[in-house]
């Protein structure tokens, strides 16, 4: 950035907001043209994980029961709890967005370190939910067996895992992804980068967290819920 | 530069999104037979929603932002509703008197087991184990 | 190279010069220059391919290679030039370095982002590379289930790693021209002053934003299912092969258009200027690739014609099929009364995008026939499906480009190849490519099917036509690198406005300055008013 302005050397680059990049003529158009792009690339996110929704409902539909059996081996608990989680995480992110909209550092810093804090927990639960899987030979491809009872929809069983490790596996990828840019927003918020005018980077990783957190809504009722009145 | 909502939105609509959860949670337990999973997703698209006004500000975007967001829930719809054309057809009768396939529908079991997969640890996916 | 001018004026090509300039720059034109030289290569790669495959066909005993070979031969073909050539070729060489100059700005929104694409998509190209050389894939471009998931020994999981990988490329690209078309356009420069090939690249981008996606998470469902074992789509355990393909066609489908509409944009661009008229139909053309990036996403199933999905639901999309087909007429039409009582100036660019409306309109009206319920099921897997989608993509969307790219190429370089060579080189590939694929629509009426490498004996003249025809087909192409990488060397100063066109990269110095203008332009008239030009040519 700062080199741009560098090579342009020219009066253009003289006062002007630090973080403007050369190739805008003001903060605004370069504020409206980042959100901008942060939508697009949720756009695509919403239908990337799209494909595996849709199989997932194909299926669903014609396996019910295998997915009320799949179901019922996700533990409503864990699920319930990492899902008051998430939510928590979005609301402690909202609340650092809007602590650098309005220019506390320190705030700003604290919620970032709360949202990284949540989403770790997170992850860790979903560990342990997947060592739970393995415990129980649930893990299609690898180790997989179900008890008598289901001999009869083992196949459609094993495509229930399959869907249920690759969304919940891309969904802890995306976490992760989240947390490394959380991790460098609030090295940036400890250097005092941000400030009322300029602190695209918070609410662009702010948005990204919200969608992770959006698939996890859907992703909780449809694998964890499905019919658990028998 | 951009709109600064108060606190107390952000703590309502946790609460209402906390609620939510619960109430989905309380509805998995209820003899809805197929009402099951349109109560389900209609909650969670409430949540989704709410999220998108007001967590990501989309309430307080500028008009493309919403377009953009609703041009990507059209594009999946378009997606799921030309897949199912097939899929809610299949087998259907093509003629008047003509015989209808398998149809779309709840399939209790699996057309086969006997194709051993690839996986080097599968033993025959219908064996009982433990 | 040796410029000896008096005073060499600064530009983006000689502001620096060493390699570190090219590989970090941030600058749209060089990354489009660098696009151009990956793509050329992928060209180079997919045709050498496509030279193997008619060599073979020329007898029709299996001589020259086994089925298995040839099984990787028309895979490799298919997977280099959709995914490394004819995706990228317009949207991200002429895009890149045309679309901010349209636009008046100096660069594309994000052009980190857009430097950060170009490498994406170097290593999806070398992963692929990789696939290729160590043994090669053979499940079709298309990469079908079961036999890709559990069947196929090759090298399927390296080529499937590098389409996703390159697919990040497209979706960045794709979201970085729209962001910049939304927001980067110079004052006075409204929607319906634009010039219709930023009208393309937007219809291109939207396409790539809402499909590329689909194609990703569809391999990454391939990959789970054959590296982990997951089943997805494993009949075998009750799942649906079908449903791949469903998934695979929702982007495979919309990524014809995302070939074509670029090209169209320049087509636009070339006959407006040649014709010194303004374009026939200005709004038409431009909401008509509108029109057709989104019925693009509606029409994907009649791929899927014979592979057991629902008479009913083939009903709807043969039915949605056609209603594509009204707005690339609007288009035909269109640049058809443009032409009408112009000033036709017979300059090269001309003759390539004259090539075009001929071929794409073959293309087209022979998509017509396969979009027909009944005669899909004689036609289809033959090689009349074949013939037709070369005629869209290769005698339309890979002429559009080189139409594209002569128009351009003097803003490009700065230097002007030459127009003769230009014009036999054009004629020859024209004549070349009717020859190639003008016999396969026959081969495949009759019932030839698409990937055998055997045939009955009585195929084999037309067959012998089809791969005569390939080896003018690739004179044409070689004589065209030959002269553009001639006109480097000793081409003339091409000036600033060689063709006296309207738009804004072409009131920018040739080659343009590093940050593209002088002064920030201010646009206050629509985009082809050739009517109130003084220069009179021809």
């Amino acid at each position: 950035m700062s080199d741009a302005a560098a090579i342009t050397g020219d009066a253009h680059a003289h006062g002007h907001h630090p973080d403007l990049q050369h190739h805008f003529d003001t903060l605004e158009q370069q504020h409206e043209a980042a959100t901008l792009g942060m939508w697009l690339f949720l756009v695509t996110e919403v239908l990337f994980f799209g494909g595996l929704f849709l199989a997932y409902m194909l299926y669903r539909v014609w396996y019910h029961e295998a997915w009320v059996a799949g179901s019922k081996e996700l533990s409503i608990a864990l699920g319930g709890f990492n899902t008051v989680v998430l939510i928590g995480s979005s609301l402690t992110m909202a609340m650092a967005v809007r602590s650098a909209q309005t220019g506390y550092r320190r705030a700003t810093i604290g919620w970032l370190l709360g949202t990284m804090a949540l989403g770790l927990t997170f992850l860790i639960v979903k560990v342990f939910e997947y060592k739970d899987k393995f415990d129980h030979h649930h893990v299609p491809g690898y180790d997989f067996h179900v008890d008598a009872a289901h001999a009869g929809i083992a196949g459609p069983m094993e495509i229930f895992f399959s869907l249920y490790f690759t969304m919940t596996g891309l969904h802890a990828l995306h976490m992760i992804i989240g947390f490394g840019l959380m991790s460098v927003i609030t090295w940036m918020a400890y250097k005092n980068r941000f400030s009322p005018q300029w602190y695209t980077p918070v609410e662009m990783s702010g948005l990204y967290w919200h969608f992770v957190d959006i698939v996890w809504i859907f992703l909780f009722p449809l694998l964890y819920l499905v019919d658990r009145t028998q | 530069m951009s709109h600064i909502a108060p606190k107390s939105m952000y703590y309502t609509i946790f609460g209402i999104l906390m609620v939510m959860t619960a109430l989905t949670v309380f509805a998995a337990f209820q003899h809805l037979g197929v009402f099951n999973f349109p109560v389900a997703i209609g909650i969670a698209i409430t949540k989704a929603t709410l999220v998108v006004l007001f967590f990501m500000h989309a309430k307080y975007s500028s008009r493309l932002t919403k377009l953009f967001v609703g041009m990507s829930f059209f594009f999946l719809v378009i997606m799921f509703a030309l897949t199912l054309t097939d899929y809610m057809s299949r087998g259907l009768k093509t003629y008047p008197g003509g015989a209808g396939g398998a149809g779309y529908g709840v399939r209790s079991a699996a057309p086969a087991h006997e194709a051993p997969a690839s996986g080097a640890h599968k033993e025959g996916a219908a064996e009982t184990a433990h | 190279m040796e410029m000896t001018l008096a005073a060499p004026r600064v530009d983006y090509l000689n502001e620096k010069h060493t390699v570190a300039s090219w590989l970090l720059t941030k600058d749209h034109k060089r990354i489009g220059i660098m696009y151009l030289v990956v793509v050329s290569l992928a060209f180079f790669v997919g045709g050498l391919f496509a030279s193997l495959i008619r060599f073979e066909l020329a007898t029709p005993a299996g001589d020259l290679v086994t089925s298995d070979t040839y099984n990787k031969l028309f895979t490799m073909h298919g997977v280099a030039m959709v995914f490394f050539v004819l995706i990228p070729a317009v949207p991200a060489i002429l895009g890149n370095f045309v679309l901010p100059l349209m636009l008046g700005a100096k660069d594309v929104a994000f052009p980190k982002i857009n430097l950060l694409s170009w490498y994406v998509f170097v290593i999806g190209f070398l992963f692929t590379l990789y696939a290729m050389i160590t043994g090669g894939v053979d499940t079709g471009w298309t990469f079908y289930t079961p036999y890709s998931s559990r069947a196929s020994s090759t090298n399927v999981m390296m080529t499937g790693i590098g389409v996703f990988i390159t697919g990040f490329s497209s979706i960045l690209t794709g979201l970085n021209f729209m962001v910049t078309i939304h927001r980067m356009r110079a004052p006075g420069l409204t929607w319906f002053r634009l010039p219709l090939f930023v009208w393309a690249i937007y219809s291109t981008s939207l396409v790539q934003v809402l499909g590329t996606p689909v194609i990703a998470i569809t391999v990454l469902a391939l990959a789970v299912e054959r590296g982990l074992g997951f089943g997805i789509f494993d009949p075998a355990l009750g799942g649906d092969p079908v449903l791949f393909q469903h998934l695979f066609w929702f982007y495979s489908h919309p990524a014809v258009y995302i070939m074509i509409l670029p090209p169209m944009g320049a087509i636009s661009e070339v006959l407006a200027c040649f014709s010194r008229k303004n374009i026939f139909g200005y709004s038409f053309v431009a909401f008509s690739s509108l029109a057709i990036a989104i019925f693009g996403f509606l029409v994907w199933a009649h791929h899927l014609f014979v592979a057991g999905i629902s008479t009913y639901s083939a009903l709807v999309f043969s039915f949605l099929t056609y209603a594509v087909a009204i707005p690339s007429a609007v288009k035909t039409f269109n640049w058809t009364a443009t032409l009408y009582k112009g000033a036709i100036w017979l300059k090269a660019p001309m003759i390539w995008a004259i090539c075009f409306l001929g071929l794409f309109l073959v293309g087209g009206l022979t998509g017509l026939f396969t979009a027909a319920l009944g005669v899909d099921v004689h036609i289809h897997d033959t090689y009349f499906v074949v013939a037709h989608f070369h005629f869209i993509m290769v005698g339309g969307a890979i002429m559009g480009y080189f139409a594209g790219l002569h128009f351009w190429w003097p803003k490009m370089t700065g230097r002007m190849y030459s127009d003769a060579a230009a014009k036999v080189a054009a004629v020859i590939v024209f004549v070349g490519f009717n020859l190639t694929f003008g016999p396969q629509f026959i081969l495949g009426y009759l019932g030839m099917p698409r990937r055998y490498h055997m045939y009955p004996e009585e195929f084999q003249v037309l067959n012998v036509l089809s791969s005569a025809g390939a080896s003018i087909l690739a004179v044409g192409y070689v004589l065209v690198a030959i002269y553009l990488i001639a006109s480097l060397f000793n081409g003339e100063e091409a000036g600033d406005n060689p063709w006296h066109a309207t738009g804004l990269e072409w009131t920018t110095q040739s080659p343009p300055l590093p940050h593209n203008f002088e002064t920030q332009p201010v646009v206050t008239e629509g985009a082809y008013e050739y009517s109130k030009r003084e220069i009179k040519v021809v």
